[in-house]
């Protein structure tokens, strides 16, 4: 359903093996799978079908027609056009000569906009600012508690009048309290519809009382063709400085990235990635590319990576990846990182079409099957686990009565064993050559 | 709405004012969702067309494609659409809408049209709400625990999110607005204990339905949905049959990626019924069509709005007349 890119075109190309050079009809059908790819992706259709004409005459050219490998050349130019788009804008924040510096959030219901002001709190204290929280959501139900639980958190003043006063007087006190404690007004404001005309006055009052240096949009990344809508409407009313993009930590393509991006020309500066005060972060445009593509996130999954292992682990590990060893002892380990990663089918997901790969979506380790794969290692010895070429038949049937399971399920676990060893030579022999594991210093 | 109240518990304003909504609920439908159809039927109506031609099925295409029915859906629709403008020889736009409007609306009505209600002849009935971050859970429970009240049946509600800040104190303030009972505990507990608790609680209140409230999770945090999965598990032994319900609410702006989420809530907990919420913007929520047809999930409420009363029993006819159909008359002007 969601296949990749990278397959729809390598299976369009495999049909005209032989073919020599590609036609301009190969194009078109190049193109139209590359339409529905974006489609799935939820990017805007309006946008998507501006992006593919775009991106069918620099198809049409020569780099891709006297290519060897036309298909990746098409795949390479739409990550190429993608990331220009995504990416050429301004992705810091404008810092006032005067303290203090007002950002304001807004956005839709549920976008994440509280959440990301205490995240956008944090991150610029940690840049040795002092920034100050503002509740200025007078309708949602305990808006104001939340925020001020998490200033708390994050040990930031926040400015909370109550729910009686008006959001336009919140915000004006509230810069006037970062004039005084701070130099960075952050101010949270209502969730509201962008046909909402009462409250879209509003934010238009608020803007002209403390003329933001910053107003940021917080559009969820699983939103899907509406999103040009909001983006459309709310940079009418207020002029966007810029987008913060939330939930990235789903599996959601998100198209909605580049349709707001390609509606309002407004850059992402930031990026929401779990439901941790420090899970935020500056916008990779590439990565971002890749993701819409799903054509694997490599870069994000290393930093994933990086947060659940350790030095000491990361660094022998590293030593054992680049050998191409991976041993069951290995693979017990990693099953309980992996576990704290995420679904292996996400993580699966994340991997580049490295080639063969796709042989190991047949390696797939469902989640409930974890337990089973456990207790088949739990029942190796210390030697089989790290040579597990030694695992001959009549160990096969130790490690099966042990764990409760068949020969063949020790089979198949051996099999698998296989693959991914070899995904790993590739790995360290092939484009990943010179990548350095997380963790891992000097 | 609610399946299992019987006529005689219902006070008579409150029945009359039920018979007035399923007949203004067209109107009303037509009005909540006036500024999602404006866009749709706009399109359309400024279509320069003779007749019905293939623009207008490109057209067509793509307000579903603008809808979120997804690629496929789309193409499933539009073949379906042409084959029946085919064999009844449909020439005029009106007739065109709503042929349109019908066959989405076959695409989303329940095999089983009682499948749609929510019913609650258990007592207590045990209703959980789950969802990704941020859809409205919190609010609909708010929502459906004051139609409860107006037909006269006793509702309390669990606060089973004890991740988020502020969450029990959300949750608070709607039972206040109720006017019903609260379970909660401390923030950052188990949630799975103050689940325990709220079902104890309902029984020995003798409550006629308990609605529990979950921490928004992402599908792809497996460790939360296996927490999610727990709660579940508790509720199941306490009280055989529960929960009768388990909602999955889905706002209504989601991409394809909804289509993952039910998959994903439904392998863990068995989701019974969808939540559609936030039908007031400009959304249409198209990704339920993908969800009715491939995960047999029923759809059986509608969000349109922040209050109390903003919450309709789903129809698969009216949804799909009031955003894609021809009315006598213009779409709603509100």
């Amino acid at each position: 359903m969601f296949e990749a890119l990278s397959d729809r075109l390598q299976s369009v190309m495999k049909t005209l093996r032989g073919h020599g050079k590609l036609t301009a009809s190969d194009i078109d059908e190049a193109m139209r799978e590359i339409r529905l790819a974006l489609l799935e992706a939820d990017v805007n259709f309006k946008v998507v079908r501006e992006f593919v004409a775009q991106v069918k005459e620099r198809a049409l050219g020569a780099e891709v027609m006297e290519s060897l490998t036309p298909a990746q050349q098409v795949v390479k130019i739409v990550n190429e056009e993608l990331i220009a788009l995504m990416g050429s804008g301004d992705s810091k924040l404008a810092f006032s000569g005067q303290p203090p510096t007002v950002i304001l959030l807004a956005g839709l219901q549920g976008s994440g906009k509280t959440t990301a002001c205490a995240k956008l709190a944090k991150l610029l204290k940690r840049d040795g600012k002092t920034p100050v929280l503002v509740a200025a959501d007078v309708y949602r139900p305990a808006a104001i508690d939340q925020l001020e639980t998490l200033a708390e958190r994050v040990g930031v003043p926040v400015y909370a009048p109550g729910a009686d006063v008006d959001p336009v007087d919140i915000a004006r006190g509230g810069v006037a309290l970062a004039r005084q404690r701070g130099d960075v007004a952050i101010i949270d404001t209502a969730g509201r519809l962008h046909v909402d005309e009462e409250l879209m006055a509003e934010l238009v009052r608020i803007r002209k009382a403390v003329k933001p240096h910053n107003i940021l949009l917080v559009v969820d990344s699983m939103t899907g063709q509406d999103a040009v809508n909001a983006a459309e409407a709310f940079r009418g009313h207020v002029e966007l400085d810029g987008v913060i993009l939330t939930k990235l930590d789903g599996d959601a393509r998100g198209g909605a990235a580049l349709s707001v991006r390609a509606v309002t020309g407004k850059a992402i500066k930031f990026v929401s990635t779990g439901e941790k005060l420090d899970d935020f972060d500056a916008f990779h445009p590439d990565r971002m590319a890749s993701r819409i593509l799903g054509m694997g996130d490599v870069l994000s999954l290393i930093e994933k990576a990086e947060l659940a292992l350790d030095e000491k682990t990361a660094v022998e590990m590293e030593a054992r990846l680049r050998r191409a060893e991976f041993s069951f002892e290995d693979f017990l380990d990693q099953l309980k990182q992996v576990r704290k990663m995420g679904s292996l089918s996400s993580i699966l997901g994340m991997l580049p079409g490295v080639p063969g790969l796709k042989d190991l979506k047949n390696v797939q380790l469902d989640d409930r099957q974890i337990d089973r794969v456990e207790a088949m290692v739990f029942s190796m010895t210390r030697q089989e686990r790290r040579h597990p070429s030694i695992i001959d038949g009549s160990r096969r049937r130790r490690i099966a009565s042990g764990s409760g399971t068949s020969v063949q399920d020790v089979n198949q676990l051996l099999r698998q064993h296989r693959e991914m060893q070899k995904m790993l030579k590739a790995f360290s022999g092939g484009r990943m050559k010179g990548f350095r594991l997380p963790g891992v210093n000097g | 709405m609610f399946k299992g109240v019987a006529e005689d518990e219902i006070p008579v304003e409150v029945m009359e004012e039920e018979e007035r909504e399923r007949k203004g609920l067209f109107r009303r439908l037509r009005r909540n969702l006036s500024k999602a159809r404006g866009a749709v039927v706009g399109g359309l109506k400024s279509a320069v067309y003779v007749g019905v031609d293939r623009r207008l099925f490109d057209q067509v295409e793509e307000l579903l494609i603008g809808a979120d029915v997804g690629y496929d859906g789309t193409i499933k629709i539009v073949d379906e659409l042409e084959r029946r403008c085919d064999a009844k020889r449909v020439e005029s736009r009106e007739q065109f809408q709503n042929e349109l409007a019908e066959v989405i609306a076959e695409l989303l009505r329940p095999e089983d049209p009682e499948a749609q209600r929510i019913d609650v002849t258990a007592r207590p009935t045990v209703i959980l709400m789950v969802g990704v971050n941020g859809t409205g859970k919190t609010t609909t429970i708010g929502k459906i625990a004051w139609r409860l009240r107006q037909m006269g049946k006793t509702p309390l509600v669990v606060a089973g999110d004890t991740f988020r800040a502020a969450a029990v104190e959300q949750l608070n303030e709607w039972a206040r607005r109720v006017g019903c009972d609260i379970v909660k505990q401390a923030e950052g507990g188990d949630p799975a204990a103050v689940v325990y608790d709220g079902v104890a609680a309902a029984r020995s209140r003798g409550v006629d339905v308990v609605l529990i409230d979950t921490a928004g999770r992402l599908h792809t945090q497996v460790n939360l949905m296996r927490e999610l999965e727990k709660v579940r598990r508790v509720i199941q032994k306490q009280l055989p049959g529960a929960p009768h319900e388990t909602l999955l609410v889905l706002d209504a702006t989601t991409g394809q990626n909804g289509l993952r989420q039910a998959q994903e809530f439904k392998q863990s907990v068995d989701v019974s019924g969808i939540v559609l919420t936030k039908l007031d913007g400009t959304a249409k929520g198209g990704i339920v069509v993908a969800i009715h047809e491939t995960l047999g999930i029923p759809i059986k409420l509608i969000g349109v709005g922040e209050k109390l009363e903003d919450l309709r029993p789903f129809e698969a006819d009216a949804f799909a007349r009031a955003i894609f159909g021809a009315d006598a008359g213009e779409s709603g002007s509100t």
